[in-house]
């Protein structure tokens, strides 16, 4: 009986191509991408067909959550520092060469001023902790006229959130107003924020509201 | 894993330099920049989040009632965004008595392609069609952004006289999604007069007659509900 010589072959299959194909799109990613800026609340943004990009320089971003607490961020650092001494002042709150520190790497901001101090001298992880129970009465701007307490004392009396803004665009003028929240966020959350600028003291009325491209848009 | 191989041609040869293939494996590498990409992907966003530039009118009270005037009754246009993405809409403005006794005069309608953008394009002929043959030449490249935007602003202009004014009033039962999908709805029939505004007694008392629902009222409107 003939023997079917089967013939060995070897399976080695050469990946260099493979090799070169994902270097170059892990260059592609590296170089193109930003990354993601961490934000305290995760929120779907809405969708609209609006293709308007936005801005990089002299933005400030209102991140409002549902339940409408507000956190803030501003792309220029040193204009942040600036707005965070400018709005302490009145409360006769200084801070250490350290807390300014850590104050410039957050992306973006959201507590009370009287507590700003005790933030800013958590570690990262306990200050991003902190954030993450909404519950707690110490996260986010306060945005309300009326005071607001907790056991542990007062936290705002006065509509910080204004004095925010108003020493933000003290600092700069030529800052735009991005509104982003969540598209489930009830219509008064957001209009409450809104007549906030566009009340008296601010007298804002152009806002950016950001928004994700519509899939299958044009018409 | 480099494998050297050997050449099989050994024909004796003395002190023959041997032919050697080296092959390095590639394959933990592909691994690990798969790996690298993947992550790379997973924390980076690509696209720069959109914008949608709104104006809101000035919130100075004497300025409000001289635009209100201003309004023609022939192009206006308001729409109620109630709960659950319910869209309401009329077109005019209520007179008297008699319209809001009239129950066709509120018209049920809906986000999308089939309710209320039938109706805004079907007011907003001419302009649309104008600003839709700009945007195709912007998409061609034969005119630049600020030309579009100037050009457009131009056609807007030139039919104020019969273009529609839109009045968008969000109740509170409404979401920011709702107000987001009603501008959006503007920009896709390229209306230019519009504007977000605070809903009336009368638009509460509207909505209130259309659904039953008490909390579309007013607190004074729920009291004088009640009184009756």
């Amino acid at each position: 009986m003939a023997k079917v010589k089967v013939k060995k072959q070897s399976t080695f299959i050469d990946m260099t191509a493979m090799s070169d194909v994902t270097v170059l799109l892990l260059t592609f990613f590296m170089t193109t991408s930003t990354f993601l800026a961490k934000e305290p609340i995760q929120v779907t943004t809405p969708a609209s067909v609006s293709e308007i990009k936005i801005p990089e320089t002299n933005l400030l971003t209102i991140l409002v959550d549902k339940e409408g607490k507000v956190f803030l961020s501003m792309d220029n650092a040193e204009q942040k520092v600036a707005t965070l001494k400018a709005v302490s002042e009145p409360y006769g709150i200084t801070y250490t060469t350290k807390q300014i520190e850590a104050f410039r790497k957050l992306q973006s901001f959201g507590v009370p001023i009287r507590y700003m101090q005790t933030f800013l001298d958590l570690p990262i992880e306990k200050q991003d902790e902190e954030l993450q129970n909404l519950k707690n009465k110490r996260v986010g701007v306060p945005a309300d006229d009326d005071k607001i307490e907790d056991g542990r004392g007062v936290i705002s009396s006065d509509n910080e959130f204004k004095r925010w803004v108003a020493a933000a665009l003290d600092i700069n003028e030529d800052l735009k107003i991005a509104i982003k929240s969540d598209q489930t966020t009830s219509y008064p959350v957001v209009k409450k924020i809104i007549d906030i600028l566009r009340g008296d003291d601010l007298r804002r009325n152009r806002y950016l509201l950001i928004t994700t491209l519509r899939e299958g848009s044009s018409n | 894993m480099a494998e050297i191989q050997q050449s099989d041609h050994n024909d004796g040869g003395k002190n023959k330099q041997k032919k050697q293939h080296l092959r390095v494996d590639f394959t933990p590498m592909v691994d690990m920049n798969m790996l690298l990409i993947t992550f790379f992907m997973f924390c980076t966003t690509l696209l720069k989040p959109q914008t949608m530039n709104i104006n809101m009118p000035m919130k100075d009270e004497n300025l409000t009632e001289e635009e209100k005037t201003k309004i023609k009754e022939s192009g206006a246009v308001t729409l109620l965004l109630g709960a659950n993405d319910e869209l309401y809409y009329y077109l005019g403005i209520p007179k008297d008595q008699s319209t809001y006794d009239d129950s066709t005069y509120l018209v049920t309608s809906s986000y999308g392609v089939d309710g209320i953008r039938k109706v805004l394009l079907e007011k907003n002929t001419g302009t649309y069609e104008k600003i839709q043959e700009l945007k195709a030449q912007l998409k061609e490249g034969t005119i630049v952004d600020s030309v579009f935007r100037t050009k457009s602003k131009e056609i807007q202009d030139a039919a104020k006289e019969y273009a529609p004014t839109v009045m968008i009033k969000p109740t509170e039962l409404s979401t920011y999604k709702n107000m987001v999908d009603a501008l959006d709805e503007m920009l896709i029939t390229n209306i230019g007069a519009y504007a977000i505004i605070d809903l009336t007694e009368g638009d509460r008392f509207f909505l209130y007659q259309r659904t039953g629902n008490k909390e579309y009222l007013s607190e004074a409107g729920r009291a004088e509900l009640e009184q009756k």
